[in-house]
């Protein structure tokens, strides 16, 4: 079962570095002409597609191309001839961070949330905690970002509103800088791992050995963290791990709000500039950070269901 | 007439509240031009004209548009382009998923892997490379997230049509010698609908707030379209000072979010019986 998921998890990975490939094949009209403008001599375009080596066949450059990724050689910008390996290495670094500060936040709270809901279900508590999480689910990033900026940055000034960091700045520092950020990124992925960690223990309690735990006369608490929880963990690790997965990706507009100088932000701008290999890196770096969390998120629920990990 | 009221008085506040808001939402969209003065790009005054001055009554945009004007055309365009896009997503997906449970076998194991790879890529990055390579208009936008986003009705389509297509009176249809899609069209289609339709509630929220994110990057509707997401961005510098305006258009889309949700939540509760009360 596990081989089996890794080999499609590879799969997919050659498949998006396919599909991000062939996508700027598909690019209208000549890259190298686009980059360097109508005023190019046929000698000069042509010596810069050599050079680009745009003058082989496809599956030739595709190989390349891979080679070359493979081997931590990123091409370079076309904006600024910078190496992309470069500009892409501490801003991955950054945003990595900026999801790491979110997820130790986010996730001991939605667990929290989780347990107290199912402990407490059908209570006032727990209807709040519903709609709460079901109207920040559906409230887009950027709201939830601006407003947190208007009443935490601009009215009661405790945290900065942008969230410059630079490699120079202490740790602390750091986190403080991304407080507001990492707290907008919370808000969104709470309710996801909240619910599911209410549904999955709740759909435990009717089990038999929790009765048995009821009638032996153990504290409600009890039965919940001691007896319901482990169990449940199976699919609360999963769900969580996916929304790690999303933490990567849905940082891009986080990072925009906030000007953090992280691969998001590199990302758009390069979509706005349509520096094609600047993006076609984030794109597979973003793509493949993605793909193996949730890959993992797949291994470590296989490996923790003995029903998955002994198939009939 | 008796029976939709005795529905209404059945519903929850959340649901009614819901209900109001996508009711006044689709007449703001509708009937928005009667509703001001102004044009949609039209330069009234000033920029940023504080509320109620000279009497705009938000005020002025960052190139002194009337900020009123611009929220009602914003609900025309990203509200239309949301639901065409989510129409698309389900023509797409909705076919796609009951001809792979309907004809079975290698269709299904085939169209079964390309979505398995699609969802694999994070939606928002994909968008954006396509975005990068076709460049952004608005048929394309609809065009991709459509194909981006069918790929999750396709997943449901085939998971409740599943249940269908081996009852017995698909099965007499079969024998009977229908085509296939008189099969899809007639008996499989029409007993899958209730979760298609509440899926409908939340792949348009979804879609809604995915245009708005591309908006606010700069990557959506372009300029001098009104869009609610553009218009956060545009005038995002106003929240610096306090200033509450910008986050109108942000709170319009949660706000009709909302009350989707809602509706959606408790239609699922009505079809599925669903409860959790153990």
């Amino acid at each position: 079962m596990v081989a089996q998921r890794l080999a499609l998890g590879l799969l997919t990975l050659f498949v998006v570095s396919l599909i991000i490939f062939l996508g700027v094949e598909l690019l209208p009209g000549d890259l190298a002409e686009a980059i360097l403008g109508q005023s190019a001599t046929p000698e000069t375009v042509a010596a810069f597609r050599r050079e680009l080596k745009l003058d082989l066949p496809p599956h030739e450059r595709y190989i390349a191309w891979l080679a070359d990724i493979l081997r931590g050689d990123l091409g370079r910008s076309l904006a600024n001839q910078r190496e992309i390996s470069e500009l892409v290495g501490v801003r991955f670094a950054n945003t990595l961070f900026l999801a790491a500060v979110a997820a130790i936040i986010s996730v001991p709270l939605a667990v929290t949330l989780g347990v107290l809901a199912a402990l407490y279900r059908n209570s006032f508590y727990d209807r709040a905690v519903n709609v709460v999480t079901l109207s920040s689910i559906s409230f887009p990033e950027f709201f939830v970002a601006y407003i947190l900026i208007l009443f935490l940055a601009v009215q009661a000034g405790i945290f900065p509103s942008i969230s410059n960091v630079s490699p120079d700045l202490d740790f602390w520092d750091r986190v403080y800088r991304v407080i507001l950020p990492a707290l907008t990124l919370t808000l969104v992925v709470v309710a996801h791992m909240m619910r599911m960690t209410r549904a999955s223990i709740i759909n435990l309690l009717a089990s038999p050995y929790i009765e048995m735990a009821n009638l032996k006369g153990l504290s409600r608490m009890r039965i919940v963290v001691h007896h319901a929880l482990p169990n449940a963990l199976a699919p609360i690790i999963n769900v969580i791990v996916i929304n790690l997965a999303y933490l990567v990706v849905g940082v891009v507009i986080v990072e925009v709000v906030f000007v953090y100088p992280g691969l998001g932000q590199l990302f758009i701008d390069s979509v706005i500039r349509r520096d094609i290999p600047v993006v076609q890196a984030s794109c597979l770096i973003f793509a493949g950070t993605y793909i193996l969390l949730n890959l993992t998120a797949d291994v470590l629920s296989i490996l923790s269901n003995p029903r998955l990990l002994h198939p009939k | 007439m008796n029976d939709v009221m005795k529905l209404l008085r059945s519903a929850p506040p959340s649901a009614l509240f819901g209900m109001l808001v996508i009711v006044s939402y689709i007449f703001v969209a509708t009937f928005g031009p009667l509703l001001t003065p102004y044009g949609e790009s039209e330069i009234v005054g000033a920029e940023f004209l504080a509320w109620g001055d000279e009497g705009f009554v938000l005020g002025t945009d960052n190139l002194g548009r009337d900020m009123m004007t611009r929220l009602i055309y914003g609900a025309r365009n990203t509200i239309g382009i949301a639901f065409i896009t989510t129409c698309l997503a389900f023509l797409i997906g909705g076919v796609f998923g009951l001809l792979a449970t309907t004809v079975g076998g290698w269709v299904d194991q085939l169209l079964g892997r390309i979505v398995d790879v699609l969802m694999a890529i994070p939606t928002l990055i994909f968008a954006l490379l396509i975005l990068t390579i076709l460049g952004t208009s608005i048929p394309v936008l609809i065009v991709v997230i459509a194909v981006l986003d069918s790929t999750r009705v396709f997943r449901l389509a085939r998971a409740v049509s599943m249940n269908v297509v081996v009852l017995d009176f698909v099965e007499a249809a079969r024998l009977r010698g229908e085509g296939i899609w008189w099969i899809i069209g007639r008996e499989v289609l029409p007993n899958s609908m209730p979760p298609l339709v509440a899926e409908f509630g939340l792949r348009f929220c979804f879609v809604f707030l995915f245009i708005s994110a591309l908006s606010f990057l700069g990557l959506g509707l372009q300029p001098p379209t009104a869009d609610w997401g553009s218009m956060v961005r545009d005038n995002a510098t106003l929240i610096t000072y306090g200033d509450i305006t910008p986050l109108l258009p942000a709170a319009a889309i949660a706000l009709l979010t909302v009350g989707v949700n809602f509706v959606v939540d408790w239609f699922l509760h009505k079809t599925s019986g669903l409860r959790d009360e153990h």
